[in-house]
């Protein structure tokens, strides 16, 4: 890997950029691998990558049926923030917040991670009862966490609609400061680029269409580029989920929902925070190219298609409106849609299975982009050494079982 | 937007109905009898089929009434809708 750096800026300018590497090579396949990777989104890539440099497990394949980065981790709203109620998933959430902080450096690739703050508003005297009780359980679990006034929201965000005789007034907000935004093709394209450069084969256009076992444990993947063998595989396909788990004959607590985005044309810089808000539902950032980055709520069906109703997007636009008036004449320059893998607690599964050597990343729902490098870190650990680590231990698949759910359906600062 | 038959009211537009997930679960009779992990896979597995879905739908802005649509969970494409035999395991009558 040619490390990137001002120098290499002022090299590859003399030479009129023409002698700059590809981030990552395109090799083909080998007949067998230590370990495979089924999706080549952020989580998967971040899971190859900290299984090469945490645990010295090179011999890796990462499997991508598309490229890199055209699934869910291109098409969130990347948010990144991690005050969650529970204590589980508070620190899961942390302790990616910490990789956040560093992971530019680590991956010599600029993520764009800006902690500019998220608020999540409350527009009734329950709402707040729960952001106080929420912000009082982040800080007891060390994540930064305070609950600030319409007054404070006012003034550093001139022009959200605090008046009184709003529909739907705001009273308050929690804010977590170190909360922010990051470049969600930069993360994909960095994981990419660093795994690459430890020696893990990143393989696009390649579909798993079954998983081989023998005798109760996994033997390696059929796919469109033929038999790949390999003792081990994580599956970390959102959106997917439970197709994959098919193949191997599990059933997962999954349901697969359409989630739709947003962004306006661009304009000068008006909203420099992140702002959320669960009972309007609707959330807001700018992005350093100057659109309006939207999102709001799953459709309720179930959906593989990628886009979804257009009643889901008039009601993310009334929540937009509603909080922010003078946003009303702003036109939308793209919508999509993807897929989110729903749990009925609305945490993620990150787990061993029944079958050996097969694991499970998956059910992130509506916000696993935060997530990524935790998550990928998490789940390195499970497929090197066989068994969780204490942070992801509470989100296996068993908990489905033994009744120890992690409900964070409408306690994690958003409605899901 | 999608366009919904209620077999007793005709096609409505979707914000008419409220969606009630996959049809032909049916509760079990003696849930005593069974394992933590069959009472498991009843609550909350789900085929979450990627194709051909049979799934529940009410006319909540309408009849009130529960039935049942097939619909291509990758098209969204409806190809019909079915009334429910009116017992526990909501199948299609």
């Amino acid at each position: 890997m040619r490390k990137y750096s001002a120098f290499s800026l002022v090299r590859n300018a003399l030479s009129h950029n023409r002698k700059w590497r590809e981030a990552w090579r395109s090799p083909d396949p080998k007949p067998e691998y230590d370990v495979i990777i089924v999706g080549g989104g952020g989580h998967g890539l971040a899971t190859a990558y900290y299984l090469a440099t945490e645990h010295g497990v090179r011999n890796v394949a990462v499997l991508e049926k598309g490229w890199i980065g055209g699934g869910n981790t291109g098409r969130n709203t990347t948010i990144v923030r991690s005050n969650y109620l529970w204590t589980e998933a508070s620190l899961l959430y942390e302790k990616s917040m910490q990789l956040w902080e560093g992971l530019s450096q680590d991956l010599n690739y600029n993520v764009m991670f800006s902690q500019r703050g998220v608020y999540n508003l409350g527009h009734t005297l329950q709402d707040m009862r729960d952001i106080e009780r929420r912000v009082n359980a982040n800080r007891l679990n060390g994540i930064d966490a305070e609950v600030v006034s319409a007054e404070q929201i006012g003034k550093a965000i001139p022009f959200i609609n605090t008046s009184p005789d709003a529909r739907y007034p705001i009273l308050g907000a929690s804010l977590q400061r170190r909360a922010g935004v990051a470049r969600h093709d930069a993360v994909a394209w960095g994981f990419a680029r660093a795994a690459d450069a430890r020696g893990v084969d990143i393989i696009e256009q390649c579909e798993v269409t079954g998983i081989n076992r023998d005798g109760g444990k996994v033997t390696g993947v059929e796919t469109t580029r033929g038999v790949i063998k390999a003792p081990r595989i994580g599956v970390v396909v959102a959106g997917n989920a439970s197709v994959l788990a098919a193949m191997a004959g599990l059933r997962l607590p999954i349901e697969s929902h359409p989630l739709q985005a947003f962004v306006s044309e661009p304009l000068k810089p008006v909203i420099d925070t992140v702002i959320m808000s669960n009972a309007v539902h609707g959330y807001i950032s700018q992005s350093d190219k100057g659109e309006l980055v939207i999102g709001a709520g799953i459709d309720a069906y179930n959906g593989y298609g990628q886009r979804g109703s257009f009643q889901t997007i008039e009601h993310t636009m009334q929540a937009i409106i509603e909080l922010f008036p003078v946003l009303s004449r702003v036109r939308m320059l793209r919508q999509w849609g993807g897929i989110v893998d729903v749990c009925p607690d609305a945490c993620p599964i990150i787990s061993k299975t029944p079958v050996g050597g097969l694991f499970f990343n998956c059910g992130w729902g509506t916000g696993g982009f935060k997530a990524t490098p935790g998550s990928g870190w998490a789940f390195a650990h499970t497929i090197a050494e066989d068994r969780p680590h204490e942070l992801n231990a509470p989100f296996d698949l068993e908990r489905f079982t033994t009744g120890a759910l992690i409900d964070e359906h409408g306690a994690a600062a958003v409605a899901h | 937007m999608l366009l919904i038959e209620c077999p007793w009211c005709g096609e409505r537009a979707e914000t008419e109905f409220s969606y009630g997930g996959e049809a032909g679960i049916t509760r079990p009779a003696d849930p005593g009898a069974l394992s933590d992990a069959e009472w498991a896979d009843y609550l909350f597995n789900r085929s979450n089929t990627r194709g051909a879905h049979r799934e529940l739908w009410n006319h909540a802005q309408g009849c009130r009434r529960w039935f049942g649509v097939e619909r291509d969970t990758v098209t969204y494409r409806i190809s019909g809708s079915f009334r429910l035999s009116g017992a526990s395991d909501n199948r299609e009558a």
